[in-house]
C-alpha cells in the first residue's frame, strides 16, 4: 500500500487531480463554446441574468453541500421553498391592512421565511438524528407534505402577492448596487461564508468527519447528531433566504413553484466534487456545479443547436460524467 | 510428510508497486500436511506474499509452482479453483447476508432451478460444528462479533475443500479459547493432508502450532527452518534484526499512598456490564483482562460517556463527576482510545493532520481552525511518536497498522488526558512497534498520569500492568497485584474458577 502512494502523491503535487480540475475545465469549455456560438452569451446582461437565476438554486445548494458532506440528504428543499413562498405571501397579504405598504411588512415577510425555513430544517433534522430515520425517507415524506400544503393553501391555484406590495418588493430581485442585483450579492455572500465555514471552521471539519465515518467522529468527541441537525437547520434557513429572493421575482406561489429544485441542487453539489456518500465537500465546487447547470440551460435557449427540451438529458449526462470522474480520481488516490 | 514435494511454492518472487519493491526474490513453499508460519514485522511483505501465492495479486517477476508445475492465476477465482483459499485479515464476508448464504456464496447448491436450502443449511451446520462455532446459520453476518466472523470464514474455507489454506493473522481477533478451537481445527486439517500457511504476531502460537517457520524482513526471506530449532526470542530477533528481549519497560515504582485519580463505584452498562467498581491511582497502569465479550470494552466506553451507562458514583481527583457524553469525560481529562482503529479510531480517507486534531479541534483556534498550528502539532507528533512512512497529505489508510496505531495514540494525546484508557493498544502490530508503545505508556504513567490497558494478550497484561482487574460476564471477577499477576490466576478468574484467590480482590 505504501508503495502505491509513493508514486501517485508527487504526481498529484505537480497537477491538481481530475476531481479538482474537472468541473473548472468543464465550466471554461462551456463559456468558450457559448461565446463562440452566440456572442450575446458573454454580454453583461446575459451573465447577470444567468447569475441571478442561478442564485436560488445556488443558495440552496450551498446548504445542501453541508448536508451531503455530513452524510445526509434533503429531498424536500423544492417543496419547502414553495411552501415558504406561499406562507410568506399569505402572511404579507394578511398583514397588509394593518401594516400598509412599507419596509416593516417586507421585514415581516422575510422573518416569516427565515423562521419557517429554520423550523422546517430542524424538523427534518430532528426526525433524522434523534429518531434515527433514514434521511431519504424523512425528506421524501416532508417533500410530499410541503408540496401538498402549498397546493392546499393555494386551493389548487396560485397565491399572489397584493399588486401594490409586489411593486414595492420588486427591487429585492430586480434592484441592486453598482449594477449587481441583490440575488447575486446575497448568493456571493452565502458562498463566501459557506466556503470559509466548510474549509476553515471546526464545524466544517466536524461535518466531513461525521460523513466520513460517524463512529470515528463519535469516538473523537464530535457530537454527530448535533452536527447533522445543524446542517439541516442551516439548509432550511438558506431555503428561506432563497425564497426571500424568489418571491419578488414573480410575486406568486403555486403547486409548481420550486419543482425539481432539490434535484438541481443535489446535482450541482455532486458535479462540484462533493462526495454523495459524505465525508468530503467543497462549496466552491458547488458554485461551479450550479453555474454549469444554468449555463447549459441558457446556452440551449440562446442557440438553436440542440432543442432546449433536451436540457434535462444534457444535465443528466453531465451528472453521470461528473460521478465517473470522481470515481476515477478516487481509484487513483 | 516433510520430504514430499511442495504443494505450492513461490520461486524468486518479486513484486513491485511502482518503483518500490515489496517482495525481493522470495522463495516460499509448503507441503501437504504441513503448517508453515510466516512471520515478520508489519510491512515486511507477508501479506503481499500470501496474496501473490493465492492469486490475488500478480507477481512482477518470479514463478508460482503448483505441484511442481508453473501456474499463473489469471483471476481471483483461479486460485480458489486450484484449491488455494485465502482468509483475509479484513474479513471478506457479505455483511447483509446470513452465515449460510456466505458459506455458499458463489457456489450455491441447487436442486433443479431452485436453491437446495435444506442441504446447504445442513452442510453449514456441519462446517460450523467442526470449528465448534454455535452461531445459527440464519444469522446475518453484520450481527456477529469479530471472533464469530473469523470462525465463519474458516467454516467457509472448510466448505471449499481447500488443499492450501492461507490465513492472514487468524488469531488477531480471537480469544484464547477460540484460538484453541482454531488450532484443533488446524491440526485436523493438517492430518487430512491440507497445507496451511498462516501469519501471526503471537510467537507463542507459532511455536505451538507450526512445523516450519519462515521469517521475512524488508521484503526478503531472512530465515527458513523447522520451528523446533528456534526459540521465540530467536524468532523476534530475526524479525526485527535486533535484540528485543526487553519487550516490557520496568514497572513503575508507585508509592502505595499515591493519590486516587479515578474512583468508580457501581458502574453498569445495560446488557454488557454490571456493578463494576475499582480505583485507579496516579502513576499506575491497571490492566483489564477477561475474555472477549466479558464487557471490558463496553464498561470502559460507558465510563467515558461513549455509550449509555449509569454509576453509583464516579470520582476524579476526589470530586464526584457526572459523565454523560464524551465531552464530559474529556473535560475531566479522561480519554478512551478505541480497540478498533480502522472503524472507530481514524478517518481512513483523510490525511494525518485532520486525524491528529479531530478530537481536540478547539485547541486549534476558536471558530476557525488554525492550519499552521495543526501542521506544527503534526510535526511534533511525527517526531515524538516516530510515525513513519506516510506522505503528510496521503490517506491514513496507506499507513501500516503500527503507524496507524501510533497516529491514533498521538491523536488521543492531543487532548492531554490525565487518565487514559487504551483498548488493545497493540492489536495486529509488529513487535518493534509494540515495544515502542509499551515504553510510551509506561512513560505516561511515570509522568503522573493513570493508565488503564484493556488487552486480550495475556503476556501484555502481565508484562505491562501494576495491577490487573479481571472481568467475567460483565462483572469484576478479581483484582490481582504484584506477584499474584500470573497467567494462571488471570485465566482462573476469567473462567470463573478463581475462588481461591478472592481474598485479593480490591
Amino acid at each position: 500500500m505504501a508503495a502505491e502512494t509513493a508514486d501517485t502523491v508527487p504526481a498529484r503535487r505537480r497537477l491538481p487531480s481530475m476531481s479538482v480540475l474537472g468541473p473548472i475545465v468543464a465550466l471554461v469549455v462551456l463559456v468558450l463554446v457559448g461565446a463562440f456560438l452566440n456572442p450575446n452569451f458573454v454580454s453583461a446582461a446575459n451573465i447577470t441574468n444567468v447569475l441571478a437565476r442561478s442564485a436560488f438554486i445556488g443558495i440552496i445548494a450551498v446548504g445542501m453541500t453541508f448536508v451531503i458532506t455530513a452524510g445526509g440528504l434533503d429531498l424536500s428543499v423544492g417543496s419547502m421553498a414553495a411552501f415558504i413562498a406561499g406562507l410568506m405571501i399569505l402572511v404579507m397579504n394578511w398583514a397588509l391592512p394593518t401594516l400598509g405598504i412599507g419596509i416593516p411588512i417586507i421585514l415581516l415577510g422575510m422573518a416569516v421565511a427565515l423562521v419557517a425555513g429554520l423550523l422546517a430544517g430542524l424538523l427534518n433534522g430532528f426526525l433524522i438524528t434523534t429518531l434515527g430515520i433514514e434521511a431519504f425517507i424523512v425528506t421524501l415524506g416532508s417533500m410530499g407534505i410541503y408540496r401538498s400544503l402549498v397546493t392546499w393553501l393555494a386551493d389548487g391555484g396560485t397565491l399572489s402577492l397584493d399588486f401594490g406590495l409586489r411593486t414595492f418588493y420588486r427591487p429585492v430581485y430586480f434592484g441592486g448596487i453598482l449594477g449587481i442585483s441583490w440575488p447575486i450579492i446575497v448568493f456571493a455572500l452565502v458562498v463566501i461564508l459557506g466556503e470559509i465555514l466548510m474549509s476553515r471552521s471546526r464545524f466544517g471539519r466536524h461535518c466531513a468527519a461525521t460523513g466520513s465515518n460517524e463512529h470515528v467522529a463519535h469516538y473523537s468527541n464530535v457530537d454527530v447528531n448535533r452536527t447533522r441537525l445543524l446542517t439541516y437547520a442551516m439548509l432550511g434557513v438558506l431555503v428561506g433566504v432563497a425564497t426571500i429572493m424568489y418571491v419578488p421575482r414573480l410575486g406568486s406561489a403555486s403547486a409548481s413553484t420550486g419543482v425539481l429544485w432539490e434535484l438541481e441542487a443535489i446535482a450541482a453539489v455532486i458535479i462540484g466534487g462533493t462526495v454523495l456518500k459524505g465525508g468530503f465537500g467543497r462549496v466552491w465546487g458547488t458554485v461551479i456545479g450550479v453555474l454549469i447547470l444554468s449555463l447549459i440551460d441558457n446556452l440551449l435557449n440562446l442557440t438553436d443547436l440542440v432543442s432546449p427540451y433536451l436540457n434535462g438529458a444534457i444535465q443528466g449526462i453531465i451528472i453521470i460524467l461528473a460521478v465517473i470522474l470522481q470515481r476515477e480520481a478516487k481509484a487513483k488516490g | 510428510m516433510t520430504d514430499a514435494a511442495p504443494v505450492i511454492a513461490l520461486r524468486d518472487a518479486t513484486k513491485r508497486f511502482g518503483p518500490v519493491e515489496v517482495l525481493h526474490d522470495v522463495d516460499l513453499e509448503v507441503r501437504a500436511g504441513e503448517v508453515l508460519a510466516l512471520i515478520g514485522e508489519n510491512g515486511a511483505g507477508k501479506s503481499t506474499a500470501m496474496k501473490c501465492l493465492a492469486g490475488y495479486q500478480p507477481l512482477t517477476s518470479g514463478r508460482i509452482l503448483l505441484d511442481g508445475k508453473e501456474v499463473t492465476f489469471g483471476s481471483l477465482h483461479a486460485g480458489e479453483e486450484a484449491g488455494i483459499v485465502l482468509i483475509h485479515q479484513e474479513f471478506n464476508l457479505a455483511e447483509q447476508l446470513t452465515v449460510e448464504q456466505n458459506i455458499f456464496l458463489g457456489r450455491e447448491l441447487r436442486k433443479g432451478l431452485f436453491l437446495d436450502k435444506a442441504r446447504m443449511r445442513q452442510l453449514s451446520r456441519d462446517y460450523l460444528d467442526r470449528v465448534k462455532c454455535e452461531v445459527d446459520p440464519d444469522r446475518v453476518v453484520s450481527s456477529l462479533s469479530n471472533s464469530e466472523k473469523q470462525m465463519v470464514e474458516i467454516a467457509k474455507a472448510l466448505g471449499r475443500d481447500a488443499r492450501v489454506l492461507v490465513m492472514d493473522e487468524p488469531t488477531a481477533v480471537l480469544t484464547n479459547t477460540e484460538s484453541r478451537i482454531l488450532f484443533d481445527q488446524v491440526r485436523a486439517l493438517k492430518a487430512a493432508g491440507t497445507a496451511i500457511i498462516f501469519t501471526s504476531h503471537k510467537l507463542s502460537e507459532v511455536s505451538e502450532i507450526a512445523d516450519r517457520v519462515t521469517v521475512m524482513r524488508d521484503g526478503a526471506v531472512v530465515h527458513d527452518g523447522p520451528v523446533a530449532d528456534m526459540t521465540e526470542d530467536a524468532m523476534a530477533t530475526a524479525m526485527v534484526g535486533r535484540d528485543v528481549s526487553d519487550l516490557y519497560p520496568p514497572k513503575g515504582r508507585r508509592p502505595d499512598d499515591a493519590p486516587v485519580m479515578l474512583k468508580v463505584e457501581g458502574l453498569s452498562v445495560p446488557r454488557f456490564a454490571e456493578d463494576v467498581s475499582f480505583e485507579l491511582r496516579r502513576g499506575e497502569i491497571l490492566g483489564i483482562a477477561g475474555l472477549v465479550g466479558s464487557g471490558r470494552t463496553e464498561a470502559m466506553e460507558g465510563l467515558c460517556g461513549l455509550r449509555p451507562a449509569s454509576a453509583a458514583r464516579i470520582e476524579i481527583d476526589g470530586a464526584p463527576v457526572a459523565i454523560r457524553r464524551p465531552a464530559d469525560a474529556l473535560s475531566h481529562g479522561l480519554c478512551y482510545l478505541t480497540e478498533d482503529r480502522k472503524l472507530k479510531g481514524l478517518l481512513l480517507e483523510k490525511g494525518m493532520r485532520v486525524n491528529l486534531t479531530l478530537q481536540s479541534l478547539e485547541k486549534f483556534g476558536g471558530l476557525m481552525v488554525d492550519r499552521q498550528a495543526e501542521e506544527k502539532a503534526l510535526d511534533a507528533a511525527i517526531r515524538e511518536f516516530d510515525i513513519r512512512g506516510g506522505q503528510r497529505e496521503s490517506r491514513v489508510s496507506n499507513l501500516s497498522g503500527g503507524n496507524q496505531q501510533k497516529l491514533l495514540l498521538a491523536k488521543v494525546m492531543q487532548s492531554e488526558p490525565r487518565i487514559l484508557v487504551v483498548d488493545e493498544p497493540t492489536r495486529g502490530i509488529d513487535i518493534g512497534t509494540k515495544q515502542q508503545i509499551y515504553t510510551f505508556l509506561r512513560r505516561l504513567a511515570d509522568e503522573g498520569r493513570a493508565i488503564i490497558v484493556i488487552s486480550s494478550e495475556m503476556q501484555e497484561v502481565i508484562g505491562l500492568s501494576d495491577r490487573v482487574l479481571v472481568m467475567r460476564r460483565g462483572r469484576v471477577a478479581g483484582m490481582l497485584e504484584g506477584e499474584a499477576i500470573t497467567e494462571d490466576a488471570i485465566v482462573r478468574h476469567a473462567m470463573g474458577v478463581g475462588a481461591d484467590s478472592q481474598g485479593r480482590a480490591a
